[in-house]
């Protein structure tokens, strides 16, 4: 399938590039834009495909990342284990809140609502309580190994993360080829033709709740192998909501490349400020405010929709 | 268990804060009931109500009170600016553009400040600062109780703008019949800019009431948002009356909560009350289910 | 006789003080094409979200094949063989008129090549082959409406509840859809549309109503006022008063006289 081809061939790039070039500022870029990647495409697969936007998708993230530190300290195991923990966890606090909102037709604002107030209930409570470490987070120890998730180069990271973003491209491409993705798509265009037809709004949007959760939680997993540190406010707060949801409006929701596309492109934005401005607080998250701003007015269909428009004219389409 | 005293302190310390609270939610609302939107940018802007409160007493010495007529025409002009030259521009009249915009707007203003002013929490003193006033057998500060009277002033004299003027008819009209309101003559986008300005500043208003007593931060509006949103849910969107009496009974639950629970929790049950009404009742106490 | 396909007893509801549908009953045999009929604001559609699971009557009950389904929600009814259609037309407009059509199928057909092919076959079928490439939101009223009729049809329901399926469509495209409803009931050759779906369809169109109906259910503000074929109901005076008025209708007996 054409989709298949397309993904073998951008891990094959990315690939290459990671084993070419020896730049640690690149390699970090890389991993750092895969990263992001791969929380948009999470985020897209709800709120792209699913057309539920929502504004607190920390909250899987978080679960994710304490999992993978709490599992690994306190109950020794090792790390590839943990990050089954930690999607495992990701994928019951998904089932919990899809069930619950989704039940009673939350939608539009409402759903974005609540998906923020519960992520910061998970902040509040992770301040709170001891076996979180509390506000001050936890810190997992240096000790680089293979079964440790812990890599000496910035290379195994980067394959880790790389492997994370195949596997979400495969699933945005089941979604966009399956009987799944057609009815979380009719759900999302209209809910009560959908309905007419013989689909379950529930059962379709709580499978595509728990499927972007998994992955979320997986970047949350990864973040803490490769920061070695997670605390309430990283893990729950804003900052990993705003990219995901950014990343994937900006790039282009409810398409395949559109989420890696513009986290790649907000990546490169934020690296580029921080060359021309140096490491400011709150810089990062001004770009991304303000592109969002952008976007929404001039190009909602985003960066993809461009290009979409773009090859319509091309082949003679009309719009 | 508490004796009476530490009891009546606590509910009047509620009852203060909550006319505030009920300030904020007002303007919330009235964004709410006429452009149909979810404001998130508006514990944002209150934010930067409060920073310009701060920045009036620091640099140039006006008190808080006395910075009213600066701030609120402000609030209202920053208002009108972002609703005509941003949120109705970028909105493209699509829901789900106009949450994604304000979400934008919210995360600029946020991380500004924290560019501009950094984390530090600031606070200001004045002469009356640490003033307090026997009632009854409880202390309550003299700028809580200040931030009491004029927040319901301030709410009276928005009923009344709403109710007897010219203005208050129009952004009735368009509130309740968008395209009957623009074939009378009306300018939609005008009045929806002014609407917008005047919820803001109402956060102006509550800016001035607040510092005082509280302090200023980043994230301070962050923190106003899901008592604000709850306020507005609880009392029912776009209802007034559902605004006042939520805010006060908001500020009460805080208070009473807080001293029961500790202050973590107290803060989680405002949560669980938001998400509570969000999924059973969310045409709240007073509205009317749409 | 043969038991009803659908039989609704007694079911009202009321929205606020407005009584929208009044203790109607009503029946629908299976292979017949009956329409429901009545002005503007007679609780007609609303009838239909009752019967589809849309809305929960206050009181009385419908069944299907004799099962009751008052209440159950709609996706469940499709799955049972009931479909309904919207009279403002609902399609999935960021998708192609093959998508829309497949999502139908779907309803029978888990695998995704053979629904695509299923929605290439009932485009055809119904007239919408030339346009299976194109986004639903591109195509017009009268394409939406087919489109609407198409994507039902996928779902391969033993009873269709078509709701003003001819609503703003001009004579030509009238005409053009008259015979492809007559075929879902009745089969036709031509088309290949094997026929054996019964029809329960809302209309404004009388000329559709005379040429297609065999049993005729009239709605008046909420009630059923009568029931039997085009060529009775058309002559009872209730209906006649209904329609253009008590006066009217007296004007026009008197003249009849």
């Amino acid at each position: 399938m054409r989709d298949l081809a397309a993904i073998a061939a951008f891990a094959a790039v990315v690939g290459g590039l990671t084993l070419g070039l020896d730049s640690g500022v690149w390699l970090t870029f890389i991993m750092m834009a895969l990263y992001a990647s791969l929380l948009a495409q999470s985020w897209n697969m709800l709120g792209g495909y699913g057309g539920q936007f929502s504004f607190g998708h920390a909250l899987f993230f978080g679960t994710g990342a304490y999992a993978q530190a709490m599992v690994q300290l306190s109950l020794g195991w090792n790390a590839w284990l943990a990050l089954a923990a930690a999607v495992a966890a990701a994928v019951c606090v998904a089932a919990f809140v899809g069930a619950l909102t989704f039940r009673y037709g939350l939608k539009g604002s409402y759903f974005a609502l609540a998906t923020l107030a519960f992520a910061e209930v998970f902040r509040i409570l992770a301040v709170s309580v001891d076996f979180t470490g509390g506000g001050v987070g936890l810190m997992l120890p240096l000790r680089e190994s293979f079964a440790n998730m812990q890599f000496a180069s910035r290379r195994g990271y980067i394959a880790l993360v790389l492997g994370f973003v195949v596997a979400a491209m495969g699933v945005t491409s089941w979604l966009r080829h399956s009987r799944f993705g057609a009815r979380l798509q009719a759900v999302r265009d209209n809910e009560d033709a959908a309905r007419a037809v013989g689909i379950d709004p529930w059962s379709v949007k709580l499978g595509a709740i728990v499927l972007s959760a998994a992955f979320m939680g997986a970047g949350g997993a990864f973040y803490v192998q490769v920061f070695q540190y997670i605390d309430p406010g990283l893990a729950f707060g804003p900052v990993s909501s705003v990219e995901a949801l950014v990343a994937a409006i900006v790039g282009g929701m409810g398409t395949l490349w559109g989420p890696v596309l513009g986290a790649a492109v907000l990546h490169l934005l934020a690296e580029l400020t921080r060359n021309l401005f140096g490491q400011l607080p709150g810089l990062n998250m001004i770009v991304y405010g303000s592109v969002l701003v952008l976007i929404v007015m001039f190009v909602p269909r985003g960066l993809s929709g461009v290009g979409r428009s773009v090859r319509d004219v091309i082949r003679g389409r009309r719009g | 268990m508490y004796d009476f005293g530490i009891l009546f302190s606590s509910l009047l310390n509620g009852v203060t804060t909550g006319a505030v609270y009920a300030l904020i939610a007002l303007g919330l609302t009235l964004i709410y009931g006429v452009l149909h939107i979810i404001n998130f940018a508006h514990g944002a802007a209150l934010m930067v109500a409060l920073y310009a409160v701060y920045l009036l007493k620091t640099n140039l010495g006006i008190d808080p009170y006395l910075a009213l007529p600066i701030v609120v025409p402000g609030m209202f002009c920053l208002g009108y600016a972002l609703q005509r030259g941003i949120i109705n521009r970028a909105g493209h009249g699509k829901d789900e553009n106009i949450l994604l915009v304000t979400l934008g707007i919210s995360i600029v203003l946020e991380n500004l400040a924290l560019l501009v002013f950094k984390s530090d929490t600031r606070t200001i003193e004045t002469a009356y600062t640490l003033t307090t006033v026997a009632i009854g057998p409880a202390m309550i500060a003299l700028p809580k109780l200040v931030a009491f009277a004029g927040a319901l002033v301030a709410s009276m004299l928005l009923l009344a703008i709403l109710t007897r003027t010219d203005l208050g008819r129009a952004i009735r009209a368009v509130a309740k019949e968008k395209h009957g309101a623009k074939l009378m003559g009306i300018d939609v986008d005008h009045v929806y800019a002014m609407c917008f300005g005047v919820g803001l500043a109402c956060l102006g208003a509550a800016a001035c009431f607040l510092l005082p007593a509280y302090y200023v931060n980043p994230q301070v509006g962050a923190g106003f948002v899901p008592v604000a949103f709850t306020i507005v849910v609880l009392g029912g969107m776009g209802s007034f009356g559902g605004a006042l009496v939520g805010g006060l009974l908001i500020g009460v639950v805080e208070s009473m909560g807080g001293l029961f629970l500790g202050e973590s929790l107290g803060q989680i049950g405002i949560f669980a009350v938001f998400i509570a009404v969000l999924l059973f009742r969310p045409q709240g106490l007073f509205g009317v289910k749409a | 006789m043969a038991e009803p396909l659908l039989s609704v007893s007694g079911v009202s509801i009321a929205f606020g003080g407005l009584r929208a549908v009044q203790d109607v009953s009503l029946q629908v045999k299976p292979g017949t094409l009956t329409a429901l009929i009545g002005p503007n604001g007679a609780g007609k559609t609303t009838l239909f979200a009752l019967m589809s699971g849309f809305l929960k009557p206050d009181s009385g009950m419908v069944r299907f094949e004799g099962h009751d389904i008052t209440g159950k929600p709609p996706h469940l009814n499709a799955r049972a063989g009931m479909t309904r259609t919207f009279q403002i037309v609902q399609p999935f407009a960021a998708q192609t008129v093959r998508e829309n059509i497949a999502v139908g199928a779907h309803l029978r057909e888990p695998r995704r090549a053979a629904a695509l092919y299923a929605a290439e076959h009932i485009a055809q079928r119904v007239g919408l082959a030339a346009l299976l490439d194109k986004p639903a939101g591109d195509l017009t009223v009268a394409g939406r409406k087919r489109l609407e009729l198409a994507r039902a049809l996928a779902t391969q329901p033993k009873l269709l509840l078509l709701d003003e399926v001819l609503a703003g469509l001009n004579p030509q495209e009238i005409a053009e859809m008259i015979p492809v409803v007559r075929a879902i009931v009745h089969g036709d050759a031509a088309s290949g549309l094997p026929g054996g779906v019964t029809v329960l369809m809302i209309e404004h169109v009388m000329q559709a109503v005379m040429n297609l109906a065999e049993h005729v259910w009239v709605l008046a503000q909420g009630q059923l006022i009568a029931g039997g074929t085009p060529a009775e109901v058309t002559n009872e005076n209730r209906v006649i008063e209904a329609y253009l008025g008590h006066g009217t209708a007296a004007r026009l007996r008197g003249a009849a006289r």
